[in-house]
């Protein structure tokens, strides 16, 4: 896997930290590697909406990565309830299913990016780094592999 | 069965494959299927609803699946993981994920649900209103299938209107 400048929060430099909602075990697994490889911590991992929304409560972690088609509570939904009392969410969708209807639906709804899956992780790289923008956040070092 | 419906699968498929396993792929067959299906070993479904209806079924044997798994997770995987099924319905979203995207986008609308597996070895047999086309992709890990059944809704709709 590429090798990226770490990202870092910039009121403590300490790693972002991320929950990360898929309900494929696979997926998360595959997420929470890449964005390790960002320096990132996975601070938590839910596999529906419901419990995404239980887990954001608990954690209140810096990113949320998102599916969208999951049991029980659909990742959309999900995202809107979490805004609903948490405005600064930010709330990444990762989602296989990337039509035009669906992403504006996602972001009128909260989320701040969209990323189409199978994951670049050079397109997520980028994304984490603008998600993070308001937070000041920038890569420490040099060496980032991102080209999206 | 609509050869439009089927393009972004077979794209999809190509895509996705390719760039998961690093490799190129080629279809190795393509053919409608008269009998009932009959799973090849382990098989993630996928449920559409709506202007398109119907399901896919995405099928690849044990010893391909564990290569598949091993390829895209980066590590080792064994027979009997959990993350062997896991890797083969993150597949089948992805491929039919994006296919969907493609026809949605090209205005027809329907829903997709997660992935499920796929355990009985026999499933139902085509119809007249839902052919299944049974797609063999040739990968480096390995044959695989897929086998997609679809029903475009509209048609029937204007049909009996046309009846009434």
């Amino acid at each position: 896997m590429e090798k990226f400048a770490p990202v870092k929060r910039s009121e403590d430099g300490q790693p972002v930290r991320y929950l990360i909602v898929d309900d494929s075990v696979f997926a998360r697994k595959n997420l929470a590697r890449m964005v390790e490889t960002f320096g990132g911590q996975v601070i938590g991992e839910a596999g529906d909406g419901v419990s995404a929304i239980s887990e954001y409560e608990r954690l209140i972690p810096d990113i949320v990565l998102m599916d969208i088609t999951m049991p029980q509570m659909e990742g959309i939904e999900a995202a809107e309830k979490i805004v609903r009392d948490h405005p600064s969410a930010r709330i990444v969708m990762v989602s296989s299913v990337g039509y035009q209807e669906n992403i504006v639906a996602a972001l009128q709804r909260g989320a701040r990016h969209f990323v189409q899956k199978p994951v670049k992780p050079e397109v997520l790289y980028e994304v984490i780094k603008y998600v993070m923008r308001d937070d000041g956040t920038t890569p420490q070092g040099a060496g980032a592999g991102a080209g999206a | 069965m609509r050869m439009d419906l089927i393009q972004p699968f077979i794209n999809s498929a190509d895509a996705v494959l390719a760039q998961g396993l690093e490799s190129p792929i080629s279809i190795e067959n393509l053919s409608m299927e008269e009998e009932a299906y009959r799973r090849k070993g382990i098989a993630a479904e996928v449920c559409l609803t709506g202007e398109i209806e119907g399901r896919i079924i995405f099928d690849v044997d044990l010893g391909t699946a564990v290569q598949l798994a091993t390829r895209l997770a980066g590590v080792e995987v064994s027979e009997t993981d959990e993350l062997v099924r896991e890797a083969v319905c993150e597949l089948a979203n992805q491929i039919i994920g994006n296919s969907v995207t493609t026809l949605n986008d090209q205005g027809f609308h329907f829903h997709v649900r997660p992935p499920t597996l796929h355990t009985s070895d026999q499933g139902s047999k085509s119809s007249e209103d839902t052919e299944a086309l049974v797609m063999c992709f040739n990968t480096s890990s390995g044959n695989v299938f897929m086998n997609v059944a679809l029903r475009y809704h509209r048609r029937a709709t204007e049909r009996s209107a046309v009846a009434g």
